[in-house]
Formats: structure tokens, sequence, C-alpha cells
């Protein structure tokens, strides 16, 4: 604990230290601002499940990173082809057995673990630019709709009453049917959103095909994505737009986007963060779920959903190691985010964050 | 635990002693309350007058013990008698003994009345629950009688229509009378109002007043009211304890404390209230602030704010001088030489 | 109108619709008549609810008022829009109740301050030799200047708050219950700061409270508002000695006095029930329910605002044959 916080003490005051260099006297101006990090740090430090947490999405960003330059056999080989009897091979663990994969083989005899390898990358990348996508377009919506009141508020909530209200996997699936083709005909011709989108979610050029469904998914989840961050916004809004200070600034002549921007975004933003990180989590899960229900890419991509769906196939006699595994990662992906947005809930929040008891080891001692 | 026999005069109810209490915060130890002392007779209202932040609302609590996570009872004793005439320690007592006194032989209204009401129930059931949590048989219907004449003794207007509402249906004032009703529910022998009338209107707050004064003449029970007004310690105390920041500094009854204030805080405490009978051209205020609890300053903590701060003050810290029969206060300008 | 009038206010009313409701209707503020000279100040007294806040909001054309004209500085500004209401608001100012809700507490002191100044394009050469210098008016230094609003205690914020409301050099402040959420001897610091900056700029101030202790002491004239009427108005040592309207007895005869004594000594004359609801108020005289001394009238027709002495005013049937 003593540790993380040290650690992430000393990130913040190289940072304070560079800007400190770029523009002199900025320590002094906000000091204020580096005293409340590092308290936040120390609020994160103290917070055994936000640690885990933490450590959990570290480890699945690292993973996501460098999944698919570490993935030792290609995902586009279909090993069986060689040798028939890599098919569904259960686990071989060392002592017993030797020579063939950890965890054995899926239906086409590759490797279960390096196939997962390239499946963090596309759980990951599709999850967060999802909630990146999606949250700021509810924000913006829900601070127009909040602010202005009245018929704007009206119009806008109603729409997004109607995307709430439509189930969000049925729009999605309605989506992922249509959408693939485009996206497809638009990646045939476009190389530089290829490589673009390839290098993404670490795929070869050639799947485009697959690609373009991967890319469906995500289109349909932004499209359900926003309707719950406009609500949420909505309501904070509306509450802070009452507080004193936001008359005092329209005394003090700010516009109405001035004050948007300035005052009211600021106070409403941190529910919202916590928000986005409880649903990373969930957008993990669904994408997963889409996948699962055969709506992703298809062979050879190792998205993983997809290959949960594959191995169902199997179950439970040749296939259940293979189901467990991979349900494992989901949920440890999943739970991180969960236990991060659980400790972020208490950090944010300056009033918690002061009440997080502080042990002086010298006092204790006495 | 019981090995030495507790000792409270007579008619004390309750007889608290060096008691400290601390916080352990990132930003340091907050010491809100050290070495305070006092009691409180049977049927004698007892005034805790101080700024904001001087440890009252801790010091009560702490009574209770409805101290939270950061801090922490660091020492004292809290001598009660109770209903039956044990004398035990709040402080000491096992957590079963304690929520037997506490809401039934010790009442506590919080400062924030709208807070200690849960909006799901009506006023009513509130009283239900507090008098079923003592006894155990009773009916409901007899509680709801007990409720309705409750709220009547609180003055609250159609009572037999009011037990039924819930908190919002009901305005700043009767919510507050409920909550004192609530509080009354099993005839406490100790009352504690933590700011009772703040955010009230004064026609309300006189209302609210008269009721304690009258309620408290009529149940012979102890009331702690916790102010920083002085016009209503004026008007309901019969002793006043004076703090600052987190001390006891002037102690005595209502009168000394108003015609012969010997601290200079409150001195000066009494001359920066507008007193709307008299002409006033200046008010006096009391330059700077109270100072933080982290780390006070050494010697007296109001000495960086006294006009009359001497050598000593810096470095000693004054102990309670006798300045008369009961009337005592910590500075060093009554020792006398 | 008098040309040392800054501030005259005509028959102001808000109404405000209710939730869920077509015809009904808050009566916040109902028929507010009065002015305020340059360099004055008119306190406002009443209980919680009685329309105080809405008054000087509207006052301020932060809400907008349902009918009545509010004229500053000889120009009417009831109608004022854009650039004519930015520059209304450059010379109105207010000062909030909570100290702690009218700072934003993502904002630093030295931003918060800086808001009016970029806003108004106001010239000040260097911002922060600026800054400082104007915190030491309200007896802040540069120390406070980088912090945030929680790191200051309620007395230093709603010095900040002031100062704020006072940077841009306005002719008139309303001042809503600036020091009801802060302690005795805080209180005594900031009403000194504010007759002190009134005296420094010619400030005129509409005061709001509902300490009368407080009001009193304040100004030199006061109203005293009833259910969104004001139904007493009058010099303040007037209307403390010698009230007229029977509201203003009641509420004269509530004010804690810290005085044993005079506190023990004086006759308790408590008011009856609450205060009705601004949804329906009651015919005739608001108040006639809760009056001893209502008689035929009072039920049926609504008594104007009289001169009863040298400028004294009261809204009430029993002087009216006098
Ligand atoms: N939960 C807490 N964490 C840290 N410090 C605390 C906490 N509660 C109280 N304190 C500190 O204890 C001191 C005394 O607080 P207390 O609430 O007793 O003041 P008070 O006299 O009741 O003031 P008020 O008039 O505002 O109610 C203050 O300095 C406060 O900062
Ligand atoms: N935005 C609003 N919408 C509807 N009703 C309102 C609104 N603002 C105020 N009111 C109502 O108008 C009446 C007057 O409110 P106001 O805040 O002006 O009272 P006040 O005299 O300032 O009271 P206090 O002393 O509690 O601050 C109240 O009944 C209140 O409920
Ligand atoms: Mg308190
Ligand atoms: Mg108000």
């Amino acid at each position: 604990m003593e540790t993380i916080f040290r650690l992430l003490r000393s990130i913040i005051w190289s940072y304070a230290k560079l800007r400190e260099k770029i523009s002199p006297g900025w320590i002094q101006k906000n000091s204020s601002r580096i005293k409340e990090w590092e308290l936040m740090a120390y609020a994160y430090s103290r917070s055994l499940i936000g640690v885990i947490g933490g450590v959990i999405v570290l480890a699945v960003f690292i993973l996501a990173v460098i999944g698919p330059l570490l993935a030792w056999e290609p995902y586009w080989e279909y090993k069986i082809v060689y040798d028939e009897s890599l098919r569904y091979r259960g686990p071989c663990l060392p002592p017993s057995c030797t020579g063939y994969p950890l965890l054995g083989t899926d239906e086409w005899g590759r490797d279960i673990i390096a196939m997962s390898l390239y499946g963090f990358r596309i759980s990951f990348v599709i999850s967060i630019v999802v909630v990146l996508l999606g949250a700021p377009l509810g924000i913006i919506l829900g601070l127009i709709a909040g602010y202005k009141g009245g018929v704007v508020d009206e119009i806008i909530m109603r729409i997004t009453d109607i995307f709430l209200a439509f189930p969000g996997l049925v729009l999605a699936i309605a989506f992922a049917s249509v959408l693939p083709q485009r996206i497809r005909g638009f990646l045939e011709v476009n190389n530089i959103a290829r490589a673009f989108f390839s290098g993404l979610f670490g795929l070869r050029q050639e799947e485009y095909g697959q690609l373009a469904a991967l890319l469906s998914i995500w289109i349909a989840m932004v499209i359900v994505w926003w309707p719950g961050y406009a609500r949420i916004v909505r309501g904070s809004v509306l509450s802070v737009r009452e507080m004193p200070f936001v008359e005092a600034a329209k005394l003090s002549g700010l516009s109405t986007w001035s004050i948007l921007f300035k005052h009211i975004l600021p106070n409403v933003l941190s529910p919202v963060l916590v928000m986005m990180t409880f649903d990373i989590a969930t957008a993990t899960l669904f994408a997963a779920s889409l996948s699962f229900l055969g709506l992703g890419p298809q062979e050879p991509v190792p998205e993983l959903g997809f290959m949960i769906s594959k191995a169902g196939g199997y179950f439970p006699e040749r296939s259940s190691h293979v189901v467990i595994y991979l349900g494992f990662i989901l949920l440890m992906m999943a739970l991180g985010w969960n236990l991060l947005g659980d400790a972020l809930r208490d950090i944010l929040d300056p009033r918690t964050r002061r009440a997080i008891e502080y042990r002086l080891e010298k006092e204790k001692k006495k | 635990m019981e090995s030495q026999p507790m000792y409270l005069p007579e008619d004390v109810i309750l007889k608290v002693e060096n008691l400290d209490v601390k916080f352990y915060t990132y930003a340091g130890v907050v010491h809100a309350v050290s070495n305070v002392s006092f009691y409180v007779k049977e049927g004698e209202t007892v005034a805790l007058v101080g700024e904001t932040g001087c440890g009252k609302s801790v010091t009560t609590r702490a009574v209770t013990r409805l101290i939270e996570s950061p801090g922490r009872i660091e020492g004292g004793s809290a001598l009660f008698r109770r209903r039956s005439g044990k004398v035990v320690d709040l402080l000491k007592i096992g957590d079963e003994e304690l929520r037997e006194i506490r809401g039934n032989e010790i009442a506590y209204v919080f400062q924030d009345p709208t807070s200690s009401l849960d909006p799901l129930y009506t006023i009513g059931y509130h009283i239900h629950e507090t008098i079923v949590a003592h006894k155990s048989k009773i009916s409901k219907k007899q509680t709801f009688k007990q409720a309705v004449s409750l709220l009547k003794q609180v003055l609250i207007p159609s009572p037999e229509i009011r037990v039924k509402n819930y908190p919002h249906e009901l305005s700043g004032g009767m919510r507050q009378r409920s909550v004192i009703a609530i509080g009354l529910s099993n005839n406490p022998r100790l009352f504690i109002a933590d700011e009772p009338t703040t955010n009230l209107d004064v026609t309300v707050q006189a209302q609210i007043l008269d009721l304690l004064k009258s309620l408290q003449e009529n149940y012979k029970m102890g009331l702690i009211l916790i102010t920083h007004n002085l016009g209503i310690v004026a008007e309901v105390a019969n002793r006043v304890y004076v703090m600052y920041a987190g001390k006891i500094v002037e102690e005595g009854y209502l009168e000394q404390i108003f015609y012969n204030p010997s601290h200079p805080y409150t001195k000066l405490l009494l001359r920066a209230v507008p007193d709307p009978t008299k002409k006033i051209e200046k008010l006096e205020s009391i330059h700077g602030t109270v100072p933080s609890l982290i780390n006070p300053p050494p010697g007296c903590r109001f000495q960086p704010r006294c006009p009359f701060a001497m050598e000593k003050c810096l470095i000693k810290e004054p102990p309670l001088i006798e300045v008369e029969n009961q009337h005592r206060s910590a500075c060093w300008l009554l020792e006398r030489t | 109108m008098s040309s040392n009038e800054i501030l005259k206010v005509l028959d102001l009313k808000k109404h405000f619709r209710v939730r869920g409701s077509l015809t009904k209707k808050v009566k916040a503020v109902d028929g507010v008549t009065f002015s305020i000279e340059v360099g004055e100040t008119l306190g406002v007294v009443g209980e919680s609810g009685c329309g105080k806040t809405t008054l000087g909001r509207l006052v301020l054309r932060l809400i907008e008022p349902t009918s009545g004209r509010i004229i500053f500085d000889n120009k009417d500004v009831t109608k004022a829009k854009g650039r004519d209401l930015r520059e209304y608001w450059r010379n109105a100012q207010m000062v909030f109740q909570d100290p702690h809700t009218s700072l934003d507490p993502r904002m630093t002191i030295a931003s918060i301050l800086l808001e009016p100044i970029r806003y108004y394009n106001l010239k000040v050469g260097d911002e922060e030799e600026f800054l400082v210098k104007q915190m030491e008016l309200v007896g802040l230094g540069r120390e406070h200047l980088y912090r945030y609003p929680h790191e200051l205690s309620g007395g230093q914020k709603q010095r900040v708050a002031i100062l704020r409301a006072i940077i841009t050099k306005p002719k008139f402040v309303v001042l809503d219950e600036p020091t009801s959420s802060l302690d005795v001897s805080v209180q005594a610091q900031i009403l000194e700061l504010l007759k002190d900056l009134q005296r420094k700029f010619n400030l005129a101030y509409m005061f709001i409270s509902h300490d009368i202790s407080v009001v009193k002491y304040m100004s030199r004239r006061m109203a005293v508002m009833y259910l969104g009427k004001i139904v007493e108005l009058g010099a303040s040592d007037d209307v403390f000695e010698k009230p007229y309207h029977p509201y203003s007895k009641f509420l004269l005869a509530a004010v804690p006095i810290p005085d044993p004594k005079i506190a023990r000594s004086k006759t308790k004359v408590l008011i009856k029930g609450e205060p009705p609801s601004p949804i329906n108020p009651p015919a005739g005289c608001r108040f006639h329910p809760r009056c001893p001394y209502a008689i035929e009238i009072c039920r049926k027709q609504e008594p104007p605002l009289l001169e009863i002495e040298n400028k004294h005013y009261a809204a009430c049937w029993l002087y009216h044959k006098k």
C-alpha cells in the first residue's frame, strides 16, 4: 500500500515539475490541486478493492497491448491440416504430458492460450472505445437538456427514452445484420482505414470482412450506449443548475455555453466517470455476448465470445476447460473495472476522500 | 470492570471528565476535544456555546459514543446515572447496555432535523419504532396513541392527522418539533439538543425554545443545549460552558457569564452580537479565525486572537481558575500573584 | 423619480407555476413596491418562504418577473436583454446566503475572481497584482489566492463572495442573508466589512435577512415581508420601537435578546400556527387567520400599504381610518 502511494506521488510530482519547467510558477499556483491529487492517490492506495481492481485492469491493459505480439501462434493457421491429433486436445499439464499446448487446442488445433491473447486486445479495444464514444455523446445531450430545460429538454429526453425503451440487444442485432456489408465495402476501397482498424484490433488486413463485423458491433453498441449518460448527466445538471455558484457566474457575465462547460460540466463529471468505469465492464461482456450469438466476427478471428460459442458445440466433455478459462478471463476483465469504479466513487467524492482514516505509525505504537 | 465504585453526587445526571477525542485524518491528527469536563444536574439546562468547529457536537456525540471512523475517543469518563439509580460510565459499558440507554434514557436531537427522519416512514412510525426498541410488550395501537399525545405536547396542530404524515409533508419547524417528540417518546432523563433552532425562523425558534423549557420543567430532565446564538442562551440556560478550539474556556451560571465574563473570548463573543435593544455604533469582532485543531497554537489557544495576550500565554496553557462560586475561567489574567 | 434613487421597483410580481398543475401558482412575490437610494441600505426581513430571496433574484433579473417594473439608475431594465442586461449586472451584483455553495468547488479563488474581470473586459493591468490588492480590501492575502474554496473557512469564503460581487465596481448589491450561515464573531466581521465597503464605494445595499437584530444594525430603513407582500416599511428604529402591523409585533417579540434580564422579563407573545401556503394565500389580508386583532374587513379586502406616520408605512386595516 505504502509503495503504491509513493509511486503515485512520484508520478504526480514529476508531472508538476515538468509543468513548472514549461511555465515557471505553476507549482505555486496549483499547489492546492497537487495536494488534492496527493490526497486522491492516498485514498486510492488505502482502498484494497481499488488496488486489486487497478492491478487487474493494468494487467489486462498490458496484455491487450502486447498480447497479439506475444501470441506464439498465428491465429489464421489451422494446425489440424498438418496434425490431426491436435483437434480439441484437453489440457496438458507438464508432469503428466508434454509437447502439447498447456490448455489444449480448439477444433482447428490452435493453442487456446495463444488465441486468447489476441482476444484480449479485441475485447479491450471494443469496450473502451464504445464507452469513450458513447459517453461524450450522452454527456453533451444531457448537459443541453438539463440546462436549457423546456422544449429542448422534452425533445432530447423523449428521444433518449425511445432508445432506452428499445432493448439494447435487439437494436444491436438489427444493426449488426445491416451494417457489415456496408462497412465491408468501405474497408475494401479505403486502405488507410483498413490498415488502421486492423492494427487497432491486432488482426491481419486480409480479415477485413471480419473487421467489418467487429466494427458493426462497435457502432451498434455506441448507438445503444449513450442514453444512460444523457439520463444521469441531465439529472445531475438539474441539481447543479440550482446551485448559487451558477447564478453567480451569470452575474459575472458568463454566457450560457461558458457556464455549461466551465461550471456545470466539471461538477457533474465524477459520477459520470464512475459510471464509465462500470460501463467498460458491461461493454466487455455485452460485446462478447453479441459475438457469442453469432453477430460478431467469424473464423478465424479469436474473439472471446465467439470462441466460447464454438466451444459450446463440444460441451461439456471436450471443452469445459475452454469455457471455464475464457469465462474466467471475461470475468476478470469485468471485475477489474468494477472494483476500480467502486474505489473511484470514494476517491472522487471530496468528502469521503477526506474521511479516510489516516493512521500515523508513531501514534499507533503509543 | 466494576472494580472501583463510581460516585456521582445525588442530583447530577451526567458528569463528563477529561474527555479527549481525536480524528485521524490525512492532513493530520485533529484534536477535536481535549480535556473537557462538565456536568448536568437534574432539571437543569446547560448551554454549550462556541464558534463553528470548536467541538460542541463532537463532545456530546462522544458522550453517547457516536463518533465514527476516523475519530476515536482517546480518554476520559462519562458517568451517567441511570433511571434505576445505577451509575455507569458511558464510555466503558458494553454495546448492549449503551443501546438500552440511547434513545431511551438519553435522547439526542441532531443538528439537521431532515436527515434524522427517514423519508420512507411516517412520523407516527418513527415514534412507534423508538418506543418499541426499548419496550417489547406494547401494541401498535398503544404507541400510536402515545404518538398523538406526544405530537400534541410539542404543539403540532391536529396531531391525529400529522402522525400519518411523511417528513416531507411537514414544514421545517414541524419537522424539528417531530424530532423533539421522537426524542421525548421514552421520557429521557437527559436530552441533548444540537442546535435545535438553527435554520428556523425567529417566530418558530421562539416556539421551540418555549416548548423545550416547559417540557424540561414537566419532565425534570437534564437538557444540554448546543448553540452559537447567545440570545438563545440568555433565554433558556441555567449554566453555560463556553468552548474554544476543543477546550472549555469559561463556565458558570448564566448571570455570571453574561454580566461578569472573565475570559477575553467570552467578552468579545458577547460584544459581537448585535443587541437590538441598544444603539450600537460598531460591532466588536474578534480578529482572525479559529485555529486549526491539527496544530493548535502553543500555550493558550486563544492567544493569537487575544487583545490581552501576555508573555505567559504563549508558553503555558492556562488551567480553569476560579473567579467566583462555580464560575471558572481559563485565562492567565485571572491569576492573582 | 428623484435623481437620488438608484433602484425603483414597481408592483413587482412573481408567480411560479406549480409542477403538475396548469392553474395553481405559487405567489412568491405578489405586488412589491419600494425604492433604494444611492449609498443606502434597505433591510428586508420576514419568515422563511415569504419570498425574500425570490425578490432579490427578481430585482437582479436572475428570474423573469411575471409583471411589474424595475428601474435602475433611471433606466428601465425590466425587459433588458443581452448587452443591456450584462451592463445592468455589472452595476448590480448579489452575495448569496450560503458561501459553501456560491463558490464553484472546482475552481481556485483566483480563477473565481478572474471571471468577472475577463468576461466584463475590465482593464486591470497585471491580473495577479490586481487580485492581491483587491483581496486586501476584504482582509485576505496572496496566500489564499490559489486555494480551493473548501480550504477556506466559512467567513473567508463569504469574503471572497463579497469581493467577487464588488470587483466590477457595482452601485448596488443584493445581500441575501450573507451571514446567516456564519458564527456570531465572523458575522460581526462580515457586517463591519460590508459597512466599510459601503462607505468606501458608496454602495447601495438590499440586505435580506430573517435576523431582525442584524437588519436593524445594518440598515437605515427596513421592510417587513409576509407571504410575498411588504406589510410594513419605515425607518429601522421606528419599525423596531413602534411596529404597527400585528405581524411585525410578533416578529419583534420573538427576537432573542442577548441579555438574561431583559430576555426573562419580557412578556412572551407567541404567534399562533404556521404560515399559510403561498399557493392559496388567504383572501383579504394574508395575515388575518393568525392575527388576534382581525376584524371583519380583514377577511374580505386586502389592506393597501399606507403611510401612517412620516415615511412609516403599514398594510393593516386597524390604522386605516386614522
Ligand atoms: N468526521 C470528522 N473527520 C475529521 N474531523 C472532524 C470530523 N468531525 C468533526 N471533526 C473536527 O472536529 C472539530 C469539532 O467539530 P464539531 O462538529 O464538534 O464542531 P461544532 O462545535 O459542533 O461546530 P458547528 O457549530 O459547526 O456544529 C472540527 O474542527 C472538525 O473539523
Ligand atoms: N423556482 C421556484 N419554483 C417554484 N417555487 C419557488 C421557486 N423558488 C421559490 N419558490 C417558492 O416561492 C416561495 C418564496 O421562496 P423564497 O426562497 O423567496 O423565500 P425566502 O423568503 O427567501 O425564504 P428563506 O428565508 O427560507 O430563504 C416559497 O414558497 C418557495 O417554495
Ligand atoms: Mg455542531
Ligand atoms: Mg432565502
